[in-house]
């Protein structure tokens, strides 16, 4: 079967599933895979392709997030209006951890990044009377569409959040496929293979770093904004260090700089403890082993290639 | 209450927090120093070697008097958690060494999953009392309220590093640890059996953790399966403080971080003494990448 078919059958599967099932718990599961999977493929582009390891890429969807939040309950500001400040803020946020971090490298990059991650969430918590403290902003606009039989609010409903979040995960892996073959991210990789070569042939190094961070992060402040207008609240526990290691675990299962692997990292790690919930209490516990287990026996992700020197 | 006066009983809070920071963060330290990974899962080592010393507690006291039961608990958590620790090594670590180090990071997430939720299977999702057989001795020293478990903590927390720092550096068994943080393949080369000695800091990192954890029970009176997430990175946050691989550096890290958080609590804000901590960490970091006391150069990718 070739790629194109296999996506094309994927996408396929993915619009048509609601046709059949109406679940609205599995279709919320299956949102949050989605969102979770645009997190995956924005982190693949800092981890994968750039090879900057990030241990604090929650706090890029926080400020997606808390941006349209403020935005919305502050100035009243529509969904679709608000997508494009949040994108900007994260990649702004983004970048500026990007500059500062430019020194160090490797695991003193990690550390640093998981610093920025747990200030960010802190601060969040304790500046209460813009972003409402551990309470968070409440009564965050739902996303409306003006159709000609009148304007349709997406409300609490799952389905149409369901689709928004699929149609945004197709556009975003569909531009990552083209960016892959493009000269933006080959100089991405030259900088994840070796630094001193790529510097050595022209590649502004610096800029490409933080370019990377950039564009990762807006795609974390897409899926936040999403993930506001979903929840029609939020709070700063959604944004700590774990969220940051599951969408790291995501995009290092599935395979490092592979767009698919990314989403099928996503769907296992999203949809894997749902699965478990027969085994109940022992949930987490199972899902922790085949996290080890899986680096043990196939540390190279599912759909990563064991060629190539990693950070 | 006079200004110096909260200035020494913050000195007192802090170190003693301090000191139990430092044993863990040692664990993360000895770790990086000779294999350069770090072990993510350390923390939850911490938090099972509490659970280990709840346990034994609550059987010894009832049994034996207090000093007894403690030391009972005490050397029963380290032997369980360094046989914990060295377990971790030979059977997650070991295999994927040749793997990127990423994967190494990805498996300490999953044994943190694993042993979260199997204490909290086996103790329940709850805090837990924390019982604490040394008896409620005060003293006031110019003012300032000193209890027998601070000075407990102290007492153990430096007997232990004075231990370790006398292991790494008299013995033979540290000769091999500190040659081994230099060159990994050269000392196989040289007939050092290199696994077990691996294991063998694991298991002492481990044992380190436990006493950590014991004290920590102790002082603050209840421990939870969550413990071991905050309280491991605050410890990891130290020992990269203190520049991470160097074992003074790690005693350093702990008692600075320790300091930092009982004057931010007393003189600034309880709740943003954790951002105190990260933002000293960012800055350092930037500044002068390899820490106070470390080395090593920071471009290992």
């Amino acid at each position: 079967m070739s790629a194109a078919r296999a996506w094309s059958l994927g996408a396929a599967g993915a619009l048509l599933l609601p046709l059949l099932h109406q679940d609205p718990y599995h279709l919320d599961v299956l949102t949050t895979v989605w969102l979770y999977s645009l997190l995956a493929l924005g982190l693949n582009i800092i981890v994968g392709w750039a090879g900057l390891l990030h241990l604090g890429y929650a706090a890029f969807f926080a400020i997606g997030a808390y941006t349209y939040a403020l935005l919305s309950v502050k100035l009243g500001c529509p969904f679709w209006l608000g997508i494009a400040p949040a994108m900007a803020a994260a990649a702004l946020g983004a970048a500026l951890v990007g500059t500062t971090a430019l020194r160090v490298r490797g695991d003193y990059l990690a550390i640093v990044t998981l610093g920025f991650g747990e200030i960010v969430r802190i601060s969040v918590t304790n500046l209460g009377p813009w972003t409402g403290g551990p309470n968070g902003v409440l009564g965050i606009g739902h996303p409306r569409l003006w159709t000609p039989h009148g304007v349709f609010d997406f409300g609490v409903a799952s389905l149409p959040y369901y689709y928004l979040a699929l149609a945004a995960l197709l556009l975003v892996a569909g531009v990552c496929w083209r960016l892959e073959r493009s000269r933006v991210a080959r100089a991405w990789m030259a900088v994840r293979e070796d630094e001193m070569v790529a510097a050595c042939v022209g590649i502004p190094v610096p800029q490409m770093k933080l370019l990377a961070q950039a564009c990762g992060g807006a795609l974390a402040g897409l899926a936040g904004a999403i993930f506001a207008a979903k929840q029609g609240t939020v709070t700063p526990d959604s944004f700590d260090f774990v969220l940051s290691v599951m969408v790291l675990a995501m995009v290092v299962l599935g395979g490092r700089g592979s767009i698919r692997g990314a989403i099928v990292g996503a769907l296992l790690l999203g949809a894997l403890p749902e699965l478990l919930r027969g085994a109940n209490q022992y949930r987490m516990l199972i899902f922790g082993l085949c996290m080890v287990l899986m680096m043990r026996w196939r540390p190279q992700g599912f759909f990563g290639t064991r060629h190539g020197r990693t950070a | 209450m006079t200004g110096t006066q909260l200035f020494l009983q913050q000195l007192a809070n802090g170190l003693t927090l301090g000191a139990i920071y430092a044993l863990i963060a040692l664990g993360y330290t000895m770790i990086y120093g000779v294999i350069q990974l770090i072990n993510f899962a350390h923390g939850e080592v911490f938090m099972v070697g509490s659970y280990l010393a709840l346990t034994l507690m609550l059987a010894l006291t009832a049994l034996v008097p207090w000093p007894v039961a403690l030391l009972g608990a005490l050397l029963g958590a380290m032997l369980g958690c360094s046989v914990l620790g060295w377990g971790i090594e030979r059977w997650a670590y070991r295999p994927i060494r040749q793997a990127p180090r990423l994967n190494a990071l990805i498996t300490a997430i999953g044994l943190s999953f694993v042993l979260q939720n199997a204490i909290m299977l086996l103790y329940g999702p709850t805090d837990r009392q924390f019982p604490n057989p040394v008896p409620l001795v005060r003293w006031e020293i110019g003012g300032v309220t000193v209890t027998l478990m601070q000075v407990l903590v102290w007492g153990v927390a430096a007997a232990l590093m004075c231990g370790l720092q006398w292991l790494v550096m008299g013995t033979k068994l540290g000769m091999a640890m500190r040659a081994t943080a230099q060159d990994l393949k050269i000392c196989r080369l040289l007939g050092i059996p290199v696994h077990r000695l691996i294991g063998v800091t694991f298991a002492l990192g481990s044992a380190l953790a436990a006493v950590g954890g014991t004290l920590f029970g102790m002082t603050y009176g209840t421990i939870n399966f969550h413990d071991g997430y905050v309280v491991g990175l605050k410890a990891f946050t130290a020992a990269v403080l203190g520049g991470i691989g160097n074992i003074p550096g790690a005693m350093v890290g702990g008692v600075l971080l320790g300091l930092l958080e009982g004057f931010g609590a007393g003189y600034l804000s309880s709740q943003w003494k954790n951002v105190f901590a990260f933002v000293v960490l960012v800055l350092l970091l930037l500044g002068k990448p390899t820490g106070l006391l470390g080395e090593r150069v920071a471009d290992r990718a």
